[in-house]
C-alpha cells in the first residue's frame, strides 16, 4: 500500500448511541458503530433506513438529538463541520460550476487561514498530483459543464482529498451514473482507497456495490443498525431476518423445533438444531440451499413457473401451493421444464425466532 | 416511540446551521432590506392616498366633479378600450405562431416584440409625431384630407398600443411554449377544426396567463404618461388622459385634486398586484412567468 | 432523398393557422412598430452623422445626456446592490409579512409613472414626509440631481430584484454544505461559492434598470427641478425641443437614446449567452 508520509495514520470513527428524530418518527435509533482505522465501510439499506442521515451526522452536516461521534478518540459531537476535517463527496457532486476543475480542487486549500494556507505554487502542485490520482491529468482548465458524470465525480473526490481529511465520506457516490460507468468507478474507488489508506465510509442502497467494495458492511433498516460484518459474514451468517432477505434471495418456511430436531412440514431437516430453541421458528433458505428432487419427495413441493440462466447455473422459479414463489439454483444440466411438478429438499438455512 | 428518552445517550446542543447566515446577520439584512423598501416603495404609495384625502372625503370627491377630470377619465377609458383588445388579439396571434411552430427567424421576431420595452416613452411618442405630425412624413397628406392623428385620439391610441403591446404576448409565449403542442394535436386527430381546438383546448389552458397579461396591458395603457404626453398636444378637455390631467393639476399646485385623481391609478396598480399574487398563489404553474417582465 | 437538400423555413406541422397568425403578427408589428421607428431612422439619416454630432455636442444637449447617463448608471448600480440584498432576504429568509413584501416589490413597475412622479416629489420636497427630515441635515433631495437619483432607483428596483430572484431560488444546499466540509466559513462560502453564479442575473438586472432609467420621463420630471445644465434629463429635453418645433434636435437626442437602448439589449443577450456557456445551464 503506497502512502505518502504526510498523510499520517488513519483514524477510527466511533458512533455512540446516536438518535435522531424527524417530525415524530425516528430516522436513527440508538446507533452504535465502530469504523476501524483505514477500513472501507459501507452503510447499506433501503431508502428511509437512515443511512444518509447517519453519514451526515458523522460529517457534521446534520445534528443528532442524542449520542456522540468520536474521531480517533476525541469527541467531535459539537465540532462544526468546518473543523471536522472530513472529506465529503455528494451524490450529485456539488461541484462549483463557476470555477474550473483546478479551482474546485484547490478551494479547500485556498479558504484556509493565512497561517495554514499553502503557497499558490504548492496548491498547484497538489492539484496536479490529485488530478493524476483520479486520472484526469490535463483537465485543470475545464469547467464542470464540460465534463461527463463520471468525470465530475472524480473531480469531487479529488476536491475532497485535497484538504487531507481525516476520514472520507461518500453519499451514494455512483447513484447518479449509468450502470457501465458505475462498474468502472467501483473498481477505481477501491483502488484509490488502497492508495490513500484513509478511513472511508460510503452510503449505498445497492447491495452488489456494498458487497463488492467494502471491507465491512453495516446494514441499516428503519433507523436501526441490524448488523455489521464482512461481506461473507452478512451473507452467510445474517443476524436478523431483514439482513437475510435484503442481501439476496431468501425463501421463508415455517419450522418447528422439537427435541433438538428441526422440522419443516413435519419432515426432518436437521437433527442439529440448537437445543435451547423450542417451538415455532422461521427457516430462511438461499436458492442454493434448496435442492430439486422428484415430486412427492423433499420438504416442500410446487410447480415450476420459470426457468432462466444466471451465469453457470440455472435459476428456477417455483410456485408453491399457497401461491408464494421462491427461487432455487440447480446445475445447468438439470432437465427441468416449466409446468413440471417438483419437490424441494432443504439442505441448509438460517433459523430465526420471530414474533 | 413514547419511551424514546428512556435509555438514550445524553442530548446534543443545537448548532449553527451550515446553509444559512448567523441569526444576527439575518436580522440585520432583513432590517436593511425592509427600511430600503419602506423608503423607496411603501412611502410613495402611502403619500398618494394620504394626500388625496387630506381634505377629507368631500375634498377627494370634489376632484372628480370637474368637467376636465371627467373628460380625462372618459378619454383614458376609451383609449384603453381600443388598445387593450387590439393588443390582446395580437398577443394571441403572435404567441400561437411562435409557441406552436418552428420557423427561422423566431428569436428575431421575439426580440422585435420586446422592442417597445427598451424604448423611452418619450421616444415612443416622438416617432408617431414624426409620422403623423404636421411636419411628419404623412403630415401634409393628412392635413390635406382633414384627418387628425397627432394631437387627437388616434395618435394617443397608436402611442398607447405601441407602448403596451408586448405585455400580452410576453405573458403568453413562454406559457404556451411550455405547454407544447401535444394537446392541440390530440384534438386535431379527434376531428376538431383549428378554431375549435383553439377555443376549447388552447384557451382554457392559458386563461390565467391571458388574464394577467390583459391586466398588465390595461394598467399600463391607462397609466402611460410620457408617450401620450408627447403625442397628445395637451389640449385640456380634449386630449388629456388621466395621467396628463394629474400633471396639470400638480403644476397648478392643486395637490389634493392631483393626488385624488392619481389615487385612481394607484388603486388600479394595487388591484393588478393583488390579482397577480392571487393568480400566482392559486395557479402558479399556469402563469409560468419566470423572469420575464 | 431530395427533401433534405432545400432550405427549410418552417418545420412541417399539422396545426393550422400558421400563415394567418404569422401574417397578422408581422403586419401589426410592421405597421405599429417598425414603420414609426423607421420614420425615426429616416429622419435621423436625413440629418446625417455630422448633424447628429453637432447637435449632440451643443452644451445644453450634452449636459442633459451626461446628466441622464451618469445618474442612471449610479441609480442602476444602487438598485442592483440593494436589489440583490432584497432578493436574498425574500428568498432565503422567512419573516412575517414576507409574501406581502414580495408582492410590493413589483409596485414601481405597476404604478403609472406620473403617479410615482408626484408621489416622490411630494415625499422628498422640503415640506414632505422625508424631505422635512433631511432638510435640517442639509440634504436637499427634491428639485436636485439627488431627486432624479431617488426616482431612478425607485423604478429600477423591480428589475434588479426579479432578475436575480430565480437564480437564488435555484441554489442547491449541497454547494453550501460542500464548501463547509472543505473548511470555508459562512462568509467565504457566500462570497466564493454562492454569489458568483448570481452575477449574470445581477448584471442583467443592472442593464435593464439602466436602460429603463435613461429613458424614464414621468417619474422624474416632478422631482427633478429640470434646471438646464443641472438637473435636466434627456427625455425632457426632447419634449422641450418638440414644443419649440425643433424636430431635428428632438430626433437627434431620440436617436442617441435609441442606439443606447439597443446596445443594452445586445449586451444583455451576450451576458445570457456567455453565462449559459460557462455554467452549462442558467
Amino acid at each position: 500500500m503506497a502512502r505518502t508520509a504526510e498523510q499520517g495514520q488513519a483514524i477510527d470513527i466511533r458512533v455512540a448511541g446516536v438518535t435522531k428524530a424527524f417530525a415524530g418518527t425516528a430516522a436513527l435509533y440508538d446507533v452504535h458503530l465502530n469504523v476501524r482505522p483505514g477500513e472501507l465501510l459501507a452503510l447499506l439499506g433501503p431508502s428511509g433506513s437512515g443511512k444518509t442521515t447517519l453519514l451526515r451526522i458523522i460529517a457534521g452536516l446534520a445534528q443528532a438529538d442524542h449520542g456522540q461521534v468520536f474521531f480517533g478518540g476525541s469527541d467531535a459531537t459539537t465540532l462544526p463541520v468546518q473543523k471536522r476535517q472530513v472529506g465529503f463527496v455528494f451524490q450529485h457532486y456539488a461541484l462549483f460550476k463557476h470555477m474550473s476543475v483546478a479551482d474546485n480542487i484547490g478551494y479547500g486549500l485556498r479558504v484556509r487561514e493565512r497561517a495554514n494556507r499553502p503557497s499558490k505554487a504548492e496548491i498547484r502542485r497538489r492539484t496536479s498530483e490529485l488530478l493524476d490520482l483520479v486520472q484526469l491529468s490535463g483537465y485543470e482548465s475545464r469547467f464542470p459543464a464540460q465534463l461527463s458524470g463520471g468525470q465530475r465525480q472524480r473531480v469531487a473526490l479529488a476536491r475532497a482529498l485535497a484538504v487531507e481529511p481525516r476520514v472520507l465520506l461518500l453519499d451514494e457516490p455512483f447513484g447518479a451514473l449509468d450502470a457501465k460507468v458505475r462498474k468502472d468507478l467501483r473498481a477505481w474507488l477501491r483502488d484509490i482507497h488502497e492508495r490513500t489508506g484513509k478511513t472511508t465510509v460510503f452510503v449505498t442502497h445497492d447491495q452488489d456495490e456494498a458487497l463488492e467494495l467494502a471491507d465491512r458492511v453495516a446494514v441499516l433498516n428503519q433507523g436501526k443498525l441490524e448488523q455489521v460484518g464482512s461481506p461473507d459474514e452478512v451473507q452467510d451468517h445474517p443476524a436478523t431476518p431483514f439482513v437475510m432477505t435484503f442481501l439476496g434471495q431468501a425463501a421463508r418456511f415455517n419450522a418447528e423445533i422439537r427435541d433438538g430436531r428441526l422440522l419443516v412440514n413435519g419432515r426432518l431437516v436437521s437433527a442439529a438444531a440448537p437445543k435451547a430453541a423450542i417451538g415455532q421458528a422461521s427457516l430462511y433458505c438461499r436458492p442454493w440451499h434448496l435442492k430439486p428432487v422428484p415430486a412427492g419427495h423433499g420438504h416442500q413441493h410446487g410447480l415450476i413457473s420459470g426457468v432462466r440462466r444466471l451465469g453457470s447455473m440455472r435459476r428456477i422459479e417455483v410456485t408453491q401451493v399457497d401461491g408464494t414463489r421462491l427461487e432455487i439454483e440447480a446445475p445447468l444440466v438439470t432437465p427441468l421444464r416449466v409446468g413440471e411438478e417438483i419437490g424441494l429438499e432443504i439442505q441448509d438455512g438460517v433459523i430465526f425466532r420471530e414474533g | 416511540m413514547s419511551d424514546l428518552s428512556a435509555v438514550l445517550a445524553p442530548p446534543v446542543l443545537a448548532q449553527q446551521s451550515v446553509v444559512t447566515e448567523h441569526k444576527l446577520v439575518r436580522q440585520l439584512a432583513i432590517t436593511v432590506a425592509l427600511v430600503f423598501l419602506l423608503l423607496f416603495v411603501v412611502l410613495p404609495l402611502a403619500v398618494v392616498f394620504v394626500e388625496a384625502f387630506r381634505r377629507g372625503l368631500a375634498g377627494f370627491l370634489a376632484a372628480f366633479q370637474e368637467a376636465d377630470a371627467l373628460a380625462a377619465i372618459q378619454l383614458t377609458l376609451t383609449v384603453a378600450a381600443i388598445a387593450v383588445p387590439l393588443n390582446l388579439v395580437f398577443g394571441l396571434a403572435a404567441s400561437w405562431a411562435i409557441a406552436k411552430f418552428e420557423f427561422k427567424g423566431k428569436s428575431l421576431l421575439i426580440t422585435l416584440i420586446d422592442l417597445p420595452f427598451s424604448v423611452s416613452p418619450v421616444v415612443s411618442g416622438l416617432i408617431y409625431l414624426l409620422l403623423f405630425g404636421a411636419q411628419g412624413l404623412f403630415g401634409p397628406w393628412l392635413m390635406a384630407h382633414g384627418i387628425k392623428i397627432a394631437f387627437a385620439l388616434p395618435g394617443i391610441v397608436l402611442a398607447t398600443i405601441f407602448v403596451t403591446f408586448p405585455f400580452v404576448a410576453r405573458q403568453l409565449i413562454p406559457l404556451m411554449q411550455e405547454q407544447g403542442t401535444a394537446e392541440e394535436e390530440a384534438a386535431l386527430t379527434l376531428g376538431a377544426s383549428g378554431w375549435r381546438t383553439f377555443l376549447t383546448v388552447t384557451l382554457p389552458n392559458i386563461k390565467w396567463g391571458l388574464l394577467y397579461g390583459v391586466l398588465l396591458c390595461n394598467a399600463r395603457a391607462m397609466g402611460e404618461f410620457g408617450a401620450v404626453s408627447v403625442v397628445s398636444g395637451h389640449i385640456r378637455g380634449l386630449t388629456n388622459t388621466i395621467p396628463l390631467h394629474v400633471e396639470i393639476l400638480y403644476n397648478e399646485y392643486n395637490f389634493v385634486a392631483a393626488f385624488a385623481v392619481a389615487s385612481l391609478l394607484a388603486g388600479l396598480a394595487l388591484v393588478t398586484l393583488a390579482l397577480k399574487s392571487f393568480l400566482e398563489w392559486r395557479h402558479g404553474a399556469d402563469l409560468a412567468s419566470g423572469t420575464h417582465r | 432523398m431530395s427533401s433534405a437538400s432545400y432550405l427549410r423555413l418552417k418545420q412541417p406541422s399539422v396545426l393550422p393557422g400558421f400563415g394567418v397568425t404569422l401574417g397578422y403578427t408581422l403586419l401589426y408589428l410592421g405597421l405599429l412598430v417598425l414603420l414609426p421607428l423607421g420614420a425615426l431612422v429616416v429622419k435621423a439619416s436625413g440629418i446625417g452623422i455630422a448633424g447628429i454630432v453637432a447637435t449632440a455636442t451643443e452644451p445644453r444637449v450634452a449636459a442633459a445626456l451626461r446628466t441622464s447617463f451618469s445618474i442612471s448608471l449610479l441609480a442602476a448600480g444602487v438598485a442592483s446592490l440593494f436589489g440583490l440584498l432584497i432578493a436574498w432576504v425574500l428568498t432565503r429568509y422567512d419573516f412575517p409579512g414576507r409574501k406581502l413584501i414580495d408582492a410590493i416589490v413589483d409596485l414601481p413597475f405597476a404604478l403609472p409613472t406620473a403617479v410615482a412622479g408626484i408621489a416622490l416629489a411630494a415625499l422628498y420636497a422640503p415640506n414632505g414626509w422625508v424631505g422635512s427630515l433631511l432638510e435640517p441635515l442639509g440634504l436637499k433631495v427634491a428639485y436636485t440631481p439627488l431627486g432624479i437619483f431617488v426616482a431612478l432607483v425607485f423604478i429600477g428596483l423591480p428589475f434588479a430584484v426579479r432578475t436575480v430572484q430565480p437564480l437564488i431560488t435555484e441554489i442547491e444546499n449541497e454547494l453550501e454544505e460542500a464548501s463547509a466540509t472543505l473548511g470555508a466559513t459562512r462568509w467565504r462560502t457566500l462570497w466564493s461559492v454562492l454569489l458568483p453564479p448570481l452575477l449574470p442575473g445581477v448584471l442583467t438586472g443592472f442593464a435593464l434598470a439602466f436602460a429603463r432609467a435613461v429613458g424614464e420621463y414621468g417619474s422624474v420630471i416632478f422631482i427633478a427641478g429640470n434646471l438646464p445644465y443641472v438637473s435636466e434629463i434627456a427625455p425632457l429635453l426632447i419634449v422641450i425641443k418638440l414644443s419649440e418645433y425643433d424636430y431635428t434636435g428632438a430626433t437627434v437626442i431620440a436617436t442617441i437614446m435609441l442606439a443606447i437602448s439597443f446596445s443594452v439589449l445586445l449586451l444583455i443577450n451576450l451576458i445570457q449567452t456567455w453565462s449559459r456557456k460557462r455554467f452549462g445551464h442558467v
